[in-house]
Parts: structure tokens; C-alpha cells; sequence
């Protein structure tokens, strides 16, 4: 304990940076440093957190999944025509479009592996089918009314502080506890690391490349449907146009966690802090108020920049 | 003689086939396709539409297919070009009427943009994607800061006339596309420069013993991407009168890179066709018209566009390439048994 272990500088960086960045925020202003600030962070960024959750999968693979933001939006379109105009009910829907999402991920991951494609193409092309499939469907929001929304939004307890507990917060704690067990204690989860670190390595280790990728491109589809399905617990609708540029927040947040873009290192801890990072620099935004929201743009590019050269002084500080 | 042009010419082949059955289909649905008027001085008709319509996309595309020829990628010109017409919007609005200052500023803003790209990436070992991720996350957010969050609206005839002026009868955004293609083909062929690019982008450690300054020559492919880029965001400002940083070259990186690839070129690097990458831009366009002409609504637009990238990534697949050869034999033997 006397001296940090080398491998968790970035993990320590991104949560000593939080911590400041919440801290100037609490001395600032009344009412920011409480439980209730914290929790809103959660429950406004579930969505983002679980996206982000996936996309971490992705890189530590050493891959990248530009359809995250696509998958959201129409995931929100079927379940608004499946709920509003099929009259499903929301529990029957959420399995139908979670193994839609999953297989999507899928066919993905196989065209990566088996045709030798880059994975920054292939998910373009997924995020321009998703998106175009969702527009076909619907090119109008389509709200969403239902008895179970109600109950999902009503659903929750209060911690003190006045910090509300919802359902989307559940389940992004959830998502991230079983994330953390799977990349760090299964040997799925070893094998993600072994992919990104050294693919042909792996490959000669005898971890099998094929299922690997394609569950690992399963797994962040399935979580941007899960996020997609989050995100409609927000705006009780579906709309094609929903959640652009999501997936560049996701990629943002896991770099800004610590994870290592050419893959093989990162935690998914660090997304949390990542995308809380980006919650609290929000936040800070509108508190002050006299901060123009364009801000929060350059602020987060701002600290990609920072964290991403971070990354490379202690790759580079490693002898290789 | 022949034989050793032969590859290069089937890599001509595919992209123009495409082009030519996407035009032939449209002079099949619309006869008045090809019909070209002269009027006031200029020429009108759908396919010159076409070729100034996709004057953007061909800009970032020609930039875009260096920096891909190096094994890298620019995702940030669409925010490029948002910085660009920030920059001569602001010189706009400030008073200034000397058309040198105003286009100047669009260009050094993209220069500027490039090098700070190129520096990331060729200096900083930085991964492309990543390096250039971070100017399209904070380069709209710098354009709303010049535009002080503001659509800025403008009126100079001038700078107007880089978007809807003509010159020798076609519209001055085609004839901007033309002269960039051919500075950029005389840089890159009848000098070294395009043998050094593509010898980065084939096997940069093998460039690097042969003496090459790989550095150098990333530094210079984003500096290009990023003039061109600034070209196409001044051309999308004077279209409009206005700078919208929101929303000026929204995705067009994406349609870039789409032209690139549909131009036959490899992501990982190594041989470009900047004539090539251009007809892809052509495509992406004639395309959206085809789809126009064809009555198909325009919300299919992208679904279809999906399609076509995967078929073109599958194409050039050699797996690919493969499995389609035995299914060609399959039927051959099934044609023979019958």
C-alpha cells in the first residue's frame, strides 16, 4: 500500500480527477457537494454508463463499435411502435429487442472476424443501417404510454440527502458489477484482455478468436439496447434521431476511465469514473451558469487530449 | 506493358463501372437525367447538380485519401469545415472586406486544425481514430465559441460567390474541386511525395530503415486534409450565407471515408487513387439522386447507402472473393450434371 502498482496510475488519475473536479464544484457552489448531485450524475448518465460498459469490452479487445449511439435510437423506435402501436407489453418487448440487439452485435462481430475487416468500418456500416432501419420504421417520434413506464419511473427509494435511487440507476449499477466480474474474473474475461493485448499471441495460445470476438461485439450490442431501453425510461418515446454522437461520449468516457485504446488494459471501474467525469463537468457547466454549453465540448476534448498522452508517456516509460 | 497494367486498370474498373450503371439506371427512371441547359451564362441540368452537390464530399475525400493511404483516418474534417466557416464568418461579420483575409483565415483555421492532427498523430504515436476523435469532439464546440453559439448570417458577395458563383459555366464549387485535384495529383505524381505516402501506409518500419520521415509526411497528409476540409466548409458557409457550427459538415467525414473506400482503397494503408476517391464521391451522390428518381422515399436513403458499403467491403474481401468463385463452380457443375 506503501507504493501504488504502476498499472493502476490512470485508474487513480481519473478517480483523484473526479474527486477535485467535484470538490471545486462543492466550495464553488451551494448544494453541490451533495448525495443528491452524486446520485443525479448516475441516474442522468445510466444510459451512457452502460453504453459506455460495452464499448469498454470493445477496446479492451483493441476494437471500436461506432454503432452504440444507432443501436439506442432504434431500439427506442421498436419499442415505442411494438408498445404503442402493437400493443405489446414493455416485458414482453425488452427480451424480443434485447436478442435482436445481441444477434446484431453478432453478425457484426463474424463479418470483423471471418472476413478480416476492420471493426471501425464494419460498425460504421452497422451504425448506417441501424439508423437508416430505424427511420424506415419511423421517421417521427413515436411516444410511448403505458401503465409499466409509470411504474418504472415511479419505481425507486431515497437515500438521505434527498439523492433518489430510480430504476435506470439499478440497473446501471447492476450492469457494472456483473461487467467487472466478467472482465476481470471469468475466462472470457481473460481472453478479451489476451485479444487485445496480442491477437495473434492469443491465437497461438489457443483462445478461440472467433467466438471471442463475435460475443464481444454481442455483448456491447446487447448493452446498447439495454441502454437504449434505459434511455426510453427517460423520454417515454422512440425516435430515430435519438441519441447521435453517443457513441463518441462512450469512447470518451472509456479513455478518459484509462483504458488503453490499442487494447489490453483498462478497468471497467474506470468507465464509471470516465462518464462521471463528463457528468461533472455538465453539471459544473450549469451551476455556473454564465458558461456557455459549448463548453462542456471543448472541456471533454480538452481531457481526452490530456488522458490520451498520459497513456502514452507510460506506455512509452515501459520497456518494450 | 500490358500485363503489368493490368492490375491497376481493374482497380480503375470497378468504382467507374459502379458510377456509369448508376448513371445508366438514372437515364432509364428519368429521361431528363442527362438533359444539360445554357443559360445566363452557366450550365443547368441534374448532373451538373450532382457534380455540385458532391463538390464537398470530393474535397474531403481528396484529403481523405491521403491520410487513409498512410493507414490513418480523419474523422475530424466535418468539424474542420464547421471551424472554417466560423473563421471567415467571424472576419465576415467583423467588417472585413478584403476577400484574401476572409478566405485566409478559413484556410489557416484548417492548416491550423491539420497540424494539430498531424502533430498527435505522426509525434505522438497517437492511434488516428482516437487522434483526431478529439478536434470532432471540441472542433464544433471551438465553432460555436467563434460563432458565440450563434447561427451567423452574412452577406459578401465575394466570399458568396466560392459557393453559388460560376466560372466557365459551371458552378465554382466544381471548378474548386478540379483545381484541388489537380494541385494534389502534381504534388503527389510527378514528385515522391505520393511514393513516400504510400510507402508509409504499406510498411511504415520498412519506410522508416529506408530513410523516410514518416513523421513528416503524416504531419503533411493531415495539413492537406485539413486545407481541404477548410476549402469545403467555406464552400458550405457561402452556400448558406451563414455559419451554422452545429451543423455544417455534420457526417461528412463519414461520406468521406465512404468515397475512399468506395474508391476501391484499402483502409490499412498503402496504394491511393485520388481520381478514384473522387468517383466514389460521385457515387455516394448520384446515388441519393437515384434514389430520388426512383420514388423510393428519401428515408430509405441510408439503409441502402449500409447496403452498399457492405457489398463494397465484401467485395473487397478475398474471403470473399473466394466463396463467391466456388459458388460460381458449384453452378458450373450443376449446369454440367443437367
Amino acid at each position: 500500500m506503501l507504493k501504488l502498482n504502476p498499472k493502476f496510475i490512470p485508474l487513480a488519475v481519473t478517480c483523484c480527477l473526479f474527486f477535485l473536479l467535484f470538490g471545486i464544484g462543492a466550495v464553488q457552489f451551494e448544494g453541490f457537494g451533495s448525495s443528491r448531485v452524486l446520485f443525479n450524475l448516475l441516474s442522468d448518465n445510466a444510459f451512457l454508463i452502460i453504453a459506455a460498459v460495452g464499448m469498454t469490452f470493445v477496446i479492451l479487445s483493441g476494437g471500436i463499435d461506432l454503432s452504440v449511439g444507432a443501436v439506442i435510437a432504434l431500439t427506442g423506435v421498436v419499442c415505442s411502435v411494438l408498445i404503442s402501436q402493437y400493443q405489446w407489453h414493455p416485458l414482453v418487448v425488452f427480451p424480443v429487442v434485447l436478442i435482436g440487439g445481441t444477434a446484431f452485435g453478432a453478425i457484426m462481430g463474424a463479418i470483423i472476424h471471418y472476413y478480416k475487416m476492420q471493426p471501425f468500418i464494419v460498425t460504421l456500416a452497422g451504425m448506417f443501417f441501424a439508423r437508416g432501419l430505424a427511420s424506415v420504421i419511423s421517421e417521427e417520434s413515436i411516444p410511448i404510454e403505458h401503465e409499466f413506464y409509470n411504474q418504472v419511473a415511479a419505481f425507486g427509494f431515497m437515500l438521505p440527502g434527498d439523492a433518489w435511487v430510480g430504476t435506470s440507476t439499478i440497473i446501471c449499477l447492476l450492469v457494472l458489477v456483473a461487467a467487472i466480474i466478467v472482465a476481470h474474473y471469468t475466462r472470457f474475461g481473460g481472453r478479451v484482455y489476451a485479444v487485445g493485448g496480442d491477437a495473434n499471441s492469443a491465437a497461438l495460445m489457443g483462445i478461440p478468436l472467433a467466438q471471442t470476438t463475435i460475443r464481444i461485439y454481442a455483448i456491447s450490442a446487447f448493452l446498447a439496447t439495454l441502454a437504449g431501453i434505459v434511455y426510453s425510461f427517460y423520454t417515454f418515446s422512440g425516435y430515430s434521431l435519438a441519441a447521435v454522437g453517443v457513441e463518441l461520449d462512450a469512447i470518451a468516457a472509456v479513455v478518459i476511465g484509462g483504458t488503453l485504446l490499442t487494447g489490453g488494459y483498462g478497468y471497467m471501474f474506470g468507465t464509471l469514473m470516465g462518464v462521471l467525469i463528463m457528468g461533472v463537468v455538465q453539471t459544473y457547466i450549469s451551476f455556473d451558469g454564465t458558461l456557455s454549453s459549448w463548453w462542456t465540448k471543448i472541456v471533454i476534448g480538452l481531457l481526452l487530449f490530456c488522458f490520451i498522452a498520459l497513456q502514452q508517456l507510460l506506455v512509452r516509460g515501459k520497456p518494450r | 506493358m500490358n500485363l503489368s497494367k493490368n492490375p491497376n486498370l481493374r482497380r480503375y474498373l470497378w468504382p467507374c463501372a459502379g458510377l456509369l450503371l448508376l448513371l445508366l439506371i438514372n437515364a432509364i427512371i428519368a429521361p431528363e437525367f442527362f438533359h444539360i441547359e445554357f443559360k445566363d451564362g452557366r450550365f443547368y441540368g441534374s448532373v451538373i447538380d450532382v457534380l455540385n452537390r458532391a463538390a464537398p464530399v470530393a474535397l474531403l475525400a481528396i484529403g481523405m485519401a491521403l491520410v487513409i493511404a498512410t493507414g490513418g483516418v480523419d474523422l475530424s474534417v466535418g468539424s474542420i469545415m464547421a471551424i472554417a466557416g466560423a473563421a471567415s464568418a467571424y472576419y465576415i461579420t467583423k467588417g472585413v472586406d478584403n476577400l484574401a483575409i476572409i478566405i485566409g483565415a478559413g484556410l489557416l483555421a484548417g492548416l491550423i486544425a491539420g497540424a494539430i492532427n498531424g502533430f498527435l498523430v505522426g509525434y505522438m504515436s497517437i492511434q488516428p481514430i482516437v487522434a483526431t476523435l478529439i478536434l470532432m469532439v471540441a472542433g464544433r464546440g471551438i465553432a460555436q465559441l467563434m460563432n458565440e453559439g450563434q447561427i451567423v448570417t452574412f452577406d459578401h458577395a465575394g466570399f458568396a460567390f466560392l459557393g453559388t458563383g460560376d466560372f466557365l459555366g459551371l458552378p465554382f464549387p466544381v471548378v474548386l474541386v478540379i483545381i484541388t485535384f489537380v494541385i494534389v495529383q502534381l504534388l503527389t505524381r510527378k514528385t515522391a511525395l505520393g511514393l513516400y505516402i504510400e510507402a508509409v501506409g504499406a510498411n511504415p518500419s520498412a519506410s522508416h530503415y529506408m530513410g523516410l520521415n514518416a513523421k513528416a509526411i503524416k504531419m503533411s497528409v493531415y495539413c492537406v486534409a485539413g486545407l481541404c476540409a477548410a476549402l469545403a466548409g467555406m464552400i458550405a458557409a457561402a452556400d448558406i450565407k451563414g455559419s451554422d457550427a452545429n451543423n455544417a459538415g455534420l457526417w461528412l467525414e463519414l461520406d468521406a471515408i465512404l468515397a475512399v473506400v468506395i474508391g476501391g482503397a484499402s483502409l490499412m494503408g498503402g496504394r491511393f487513387s485520388i481520381f478514384l476517391a473522387v468517383i466514389g464521391a460521385l457515387i455516394i451522390q448520384t446515388l441519393s439522386v437515384t434514389i430520388i428518381l426512383s420514388g423510393i422515399p428519401p428515408k430509405f436513403n441510408l439503409l441502402i447507402k449500409a447496403s452498399a458499403i457492405i457489398i463494397v467491403l465484401l467485395m473487397q474481401s478475398p474471403l470473399f472473393q473466394k466463396q463467391l468463385s466456388q459458388l460460381n463452380i458449384w453452378k458450373k457443375k450443376e449446369a454440367n450434371h443437367a
